[in-house]
């Protein structure tokens, strides 16, 4: 199997598409007010930056990025599962999602 | 082959663009959804079948259910009003923009190299054969870091 994407797409336009996602990601965690929509667009992030290493690995023919992956992955939900446990914890005590109820954090 | 590439993209970006503008959190959980399982097929285009399982198992599966059972269980699902001005809103898709035009002035100057691919490398057997040889010791942290996130997930939401 000798077929390949990448000798019909270059690898530019994976970039292109990572940064774009990337940006997209960044915009919505200053543009929204709520934390759950926060916690996705840094999803989001990860996202993107997991595919431009699966493209560059695919590229380079090296194994060890998409490794990298997996263990991006694994932390991201991990990080999560905390994440969110901290986020219904915080709502019980300020009946509120939004950023405003987490200003008390601040030492 | 490119087709299936734009079509591909332009179902992630529209989505992500939907998962920061619609209203309700619901919502855009729902696009972030499509744009996971489109991410997936663009690693099945990429032929990291491993990969692409693996995003639809944990990503869309396993993540985006617990960002769901949170937002049903609290009844989360409304829209937080907004308090930030709008020259806020102006300075922060300015900023978001102006961190893209770096980086497509970064990818247009940048030299990768020749392409130098080799069949199969994002097969299972390849996979796992190097994640349980050279990445033998950080796969089993990962599994101590999942037991203790689950853990710390447990105390921290606990009513007291």
């Amino acid at each position: 199997m000798d077929y390949s994407i990448l000798k019909e797409v270059p690898i530019q336009y994976y970039f292109v598409l990572s940064a774009i996602l990337f940006c997209i990601g960044l915009a919505g965690i200053m543009l929204r007010n709520n934390v759950i929509i926060i916690f996705l667009c840094i999803e989001i992030m990860l996202n993107s930056v997991n595919l431009l290493l699966v493209a560059l690995s695919v590229y380079k023919g090296d194994p060890q990025a998409q490794v990298f992956v997996f263990f991006i992955m694994a932390v991201a939900a991990a990080e999560v599962a905390i994440g969110l446990a901290i986020l219904v914890a915080s709502y019980r005590n300020t009946v509120s999602i939004g950023l405003d109820g987490l200003k008390n954090l601040k030492g | 082959m490119l087709t299936v590439f734009i079509t591909l993209s332009a179902l992630t970006i529209i989505s992500c663009l939907s998962a920061i503008l619609s209203r309700l959190p619901i919502y855009s959980l729902l696009s972030v959804v499509v744009a996971f399982f489109s991410i997936a097929g663009h690693y099945l285009l990429l032929q990291s079948q491993f990969l692409a399982a693996v995003q639809v198992i944990v990503y869309a599966g396993a993540i985006l259910v617990l960002f769901l059972f949170t937002i049903m269980f609290m009844n989360l699902n409304y829209t937080v009003h907004h308090k930030k001005p709008f020259y806020f809103t102006v300075l922060a898709v300015l900023s978001s923009a102006g961190i893209l035009a770096f980086l497509l002035q970064a990818i247009y100057c940048s030299n990768i190299g020749s392409i130098a691919e080799k069949p199969g490398i994002g097969d299972v057997k390849n996979l796992g054969s190097i994640l349980l040889n050279e990445y033998f010791f950080p796969f089993e942290f990962i599994s101590i870091l999942l037991l203790t996130a689950m853990v710390g997930a447990v105390l921290i939401s606990k009513k007291r």
